[in-house]
């Protein structure tokens, strides 16, 4: 077997190796040790020996053995010997029971105990696979502070005893919540990369796979469909997102016969999924606003009233001052900009370093007939915008709204 | 697992010395402690006087010094603990949740470091 089919099987064995390992062993760090010599002796011997038939039995075999041996040689887990040598004579996982370890994992990963970032980041490293030195990169930090958050966490996680196990019905709601908002941020990190790449789109695919298996692994709950179904829609955006310049593409300048027609047809299956079961929450909505999205011709063509009608819902089920200057941007353009400048007048102190407010404002005061208002709106929200890339877009943008005219110009339009 | 319940609020927050609000809360304190004792999670719990009475006591260069006051200013002082025995974080959250001063005050979670443990 090639190296690259290795790396294949890694991609679909890892999750589920480390999961039953943990769920076994009871240790992230021995299982993840085990999991990593099991996928190293592959690499040696499968070029050589050919491929097993089952390679997630051989690697779970490899592991459980490598785990007694180092169990025997540490004192750390002389205790604990009789407890391994038992797992390691367990039959193989029957599927089920290996999907309950994966959401355990997950779940434990995502452990409201443990910093937002620690979660990610250990939900990046266990439930995905991925390697230290990419989780570093869309963190932004070198691989060594990556690897000692991650040591700090897996410490926390075993001295503190947090539990790896899919709560109880009654507890599920919260726990659920903070599992979403961590796939939400891992595609987030993917999609919106604050620096160098601006797409990861390796990021944005592990965080859509992972939705996809909490909807198979959970699939009453109509959130994690909501989600999943909203990072399809926001995905098929991709190819339109950056120009050939490697530039920021707004979504109204998009060209719309890039979007990834399969991804919209996916979230429209997973979103009615959703609605189906009857219980409203904020990942649906904001995935029906990105299929009112999808389903425009054009920016100007796009249903700009349901749009606004589902921002005012979700800002009465999550009060936000985003939701609400989105909201406001929408009414603009349903109702015209008096309406929208009337939603956003309120939000000014809270948003004031906010640069898309001074965005939508700007651009409100371009449609009222205010060029002065405007330029000194897209000024401020220059000033206040640190991304050098979204600048150059801010800038793109004020010059298209306002032609070339200069600074001390105010009154053409 | 052992863990420690740190119990700590900001003075001036919560019931008034000598209020019935301040009565009450006593009373809610002896329930959540019959309460855990019951359960069998109980291990141990004091109340601490104010933090104005503490003592600080260094020993430096040979030399001992004992301060008034508490060995630092913060928001939050220490009023008491418990040690409770439960099979892990999520149960020690939902007994720190019940806390009758946790509406005012907080709870600093610390699982208790098992010697045994290190010694083998």
């Amino acid at each position: 077997m090639p190296r690259s089919e290795v790396a294949e099987v890694f991609g679909a064995e890892w999750p589920r190796l480390v999961a039953t390992l943990r769920s076994d062993l009871g240790d992230l760090d021995l299982a993840e040790d085990a999991a990593q010599h099991a996928f190293a002796t592959a690499s040696e011997r499968w070029p050589v020996d050919g491929a097993p038939d089952a390679p997630g039995a051989w690697l779970l075999t490899v592991a459980r053995r490598w785990a007694i041996d180092r169990a025997r040689r540490d004192v750390r887990w002389a205790r604990r010997v009789a407890d391994v040598r038992a797992a390691l004579e367990l039959p193989q996982r029957a599927r089920g029971a290996v999907a309950d370890d994966l959401l355990a994992m997950i779940f434990g990963c995502c452990h409201r105990a443990l910093d937002e970032s620690a979660q990610v980041a250990l939900t990046l490293r266990y439930v995905v696979g991925l390697p230290t030195a990419s989780i570093a990169r869309s963190f932004l930090v070198p691989e060594a502070t990556m690897a000692k958050r991650l040591v700090r966490a897996k410490k926390k996680i075993a001295a503190t005893n947090i539990p790896f196990q899919v709560p109880d019905r009654e507890h599920l709601g919260d726990s659920l919540h903070g599992v979403l908002r961590t796939v939400y941020v891992i595609f987030t990190q993917g999609h919106a990369a604050p620096s160098g790449d601006l797409i990861r789109g390796d990021l944005c695919d592990e965080a859509r796979w992972l939705a996809g298996c909490l909807c198979e692994l959970l699939p009453d709950e109509p959130e994690t469909w909501g989600l999943a179904a909203l990072l399809a829609f926001t995905d098929a955006r991709r190819p339109a997102r950056l120009d050939a310049d490697g530039e920021i593409v707004l979504l109204s300048d998009q060209d719309r016969s890039l979007w990834d027609a399969g991804a919209i047809a996916e979230g429209r299956t997973l979103l009615a999924r959703a609605l189906r079961l009857r219980r409203v929450g904020t990942y649906q909505l904001q995935a029906a606003i990105a299929a009112a999205h999808a389903g425009a011709p054009t920016f100007d063509d796009t249903d700009w009233a349901t749009i606004r009608r589902l921002y005012a819902v979700l800002g009465k089920l999550e009060p936000s001052p985003i939701v609400r200057l989105n909201e406001a941007v929408a009414a603009s353009l349903s109702e015209g900009s008096d309406a929208g400048l009337a939603l956003l007048a309120p939000l000014g102190s809270e948003l004031a370093d906010y640069h898309y407010f001074h965005l939508a404002h700007g651009d409100m005061l371009v449609r009222a007939g205010d060029p002065a208002g405007a330029r000194a709106a897209f000024d401020r929200a220059l000033d206040s915008c640190d991304s050098e890339t979204e600048r150059r877009a801010i800038g793109r943008l004020v010059s298209s709204r306002l032609g070339d005219a200069p600074q001390s110009e105010r009154s053409s339009t | 697992m052992q863990y420690m319940l740190l119990l700590t609020s900001a003075p001036g927050e919560g019931p008034q010395p000598g209020s019935p609000e301040e009565a009450a809360e006593m009373g809610e304190w002896f329930a959540y402690d019959d309460m855990l004792k019951q359960a069998g999670v109980y291990v141990s719990g004091e109340a601490l006087h104010p933090y104005e009475t503490a003592t600080t006591v260094r020993v430096r260069d040979g030399a001992t010094v004992v301060t008034d006051g508490p060995y630092a200013e913060t928001k939050e002082y220490l009023g008491g603990y418990y040690i409770i025995d439960v099979d892990d974080l999520d149960a020690a959250i939902s007994y720190a949740e019940k806390v009758p001063n946790i509406g005012y005050g907080s709870v600093e979670l610390r699982a208790v470091l098992d010697l045994s443990e290190l010694t083998g």
